[in-house]
């Protein structure tokens, strides 16, 4: 049972590692998903801003971790 | 273009995923014997075995959007992780991963375990099981994740085959951890092409349309490489070298 439960537990750390991380990653896929296609956002740019969003996210969580490491 | 961007990203997230497995594997064949050695990892590859059986054919159930979102969102949860940790360790801020070090912890462990008195050495076979099993549900994850959003498995197991077949003979030869091989530099190229994937297929999986089409997948790489080199600079710690 313990076998187990580490396996989970390390199947469910192949994704998060830096929970905060992996929150935002999710609530900013979710809002572009929702929002941007009733923004007045030209094709071909929303796909750019999801990136951007990504970047921005990244960025900001290497910084606060870089901080606290 | 895709065919060879999903078969190289394979290769190089499965060859590190195989090195790990081998370094584990290695230490128990060492210090306890190569029989549990070998057991573990012939139940560990026949239980992933099992798992690709019964994914594959569910995943084809699944619409191609749905699939693209789920499987985009977990690549670039997973991608972004390593190359957020890549990143990190390029800067100086946490250690370089190290199989020469990895190799002689887990052998010190299993040293300290003493020897089995029984005809079948089970903690050793579960150790390397544990390990085959856990490194390689990354694979399948990679392979899966790289492939099934656009009918790409072939050449995803293709890729991530190769790096099997390169790693269990380099094992079998050298009989000691691949502790040359620049992992950490590996790291960093998969988590950028991971999470090239990750972010292509849940925009594709949004509905968006990526400027570029198909040739979007490499900008996306090139676009993640050079804000990742850009940023290893402005984060490295003072004293840390350039790595």
């Amino acid at each position: 049972m313990n076998a187990v439960l580490g396996i989970l537990r390390e199947v469910l750390h192949l994704f998060v590692d830096d929970g905060s991380l992996a929150v935002a990653l999710i609530l900013w896929s979710a809002a572009a998903f929702w929002l941007l296609p009733a923004l007045p956002v030209n094709t071909g740019w929303d796909a750019v801003v999801l990136l951007l969003g990504y970047l921005a996210i990244l960025g900001e969580n290497l910084r606060r971790s870089t901080r606290r490491v | 273009m895709h065919q060879v961007s999903a078969a190289l990203a394979a290769f190089l997230a499965s060859f590190v995923e195989f090195v790990e497995a081998l370094t584990i594997v290695l230490a128990v064949g060492a210090v306890r014997g190569w029989r549990p050695a070998m057991v573990g990892t012939v139940a560990g590859i026949a239980l992933l075995i099992v798992l690709v059986a019964i994914l594959g054919p569910l995943l084809a159930l699944i619409p191609i959007d749905a699939v693209r979102l789920a499987v985009g969102g977990l690549l670039l949860l997973f991608g972004m992780r390593w190359l957020r940790k890549a990143i990190l360790r390029a800067a100086g801020h946490i250690a370089l991963h190290d199989e020469a070090a990895a190799f002689a912890r887990e052998t010190a462990q299993l040293r300290s375990a003493g020897a089995s008195a029984v005809a079948h050495d089970w903690p050793a076979a579960a150790t390397a099981f544990q390990a085959v099993v856990l490194e390689g549900v990354e694979v399948v994850f990679i392979v899966i994740g790289v492939g099934a959003a656009s009918n790409l498995l072939l050449p995803a197991s293709i890729g991530a085959g190769m790096a099997g077949s390169i790693v269990v003979v380099l094992g079998v030869l050298l009989h000691r951890p691949l502790a040359r091989i620049p992992e950490n530099a590996l790291k960093f190229v998969v988590g950028i092409m991971i999470s090239a994937f990750g972010i292509f297929w849940l925009g594709e999986g949004m509905g968006f349309s990526w400027p570029g089409d198909d040739f979007s997948l490499p900008l996306l790489a090139i676009v993640l490489l050079a804000f990742s080199l850009a940023a290893i600079p402005m984060l490295r710690r003072p004293g840390a070298s350039a790595r």
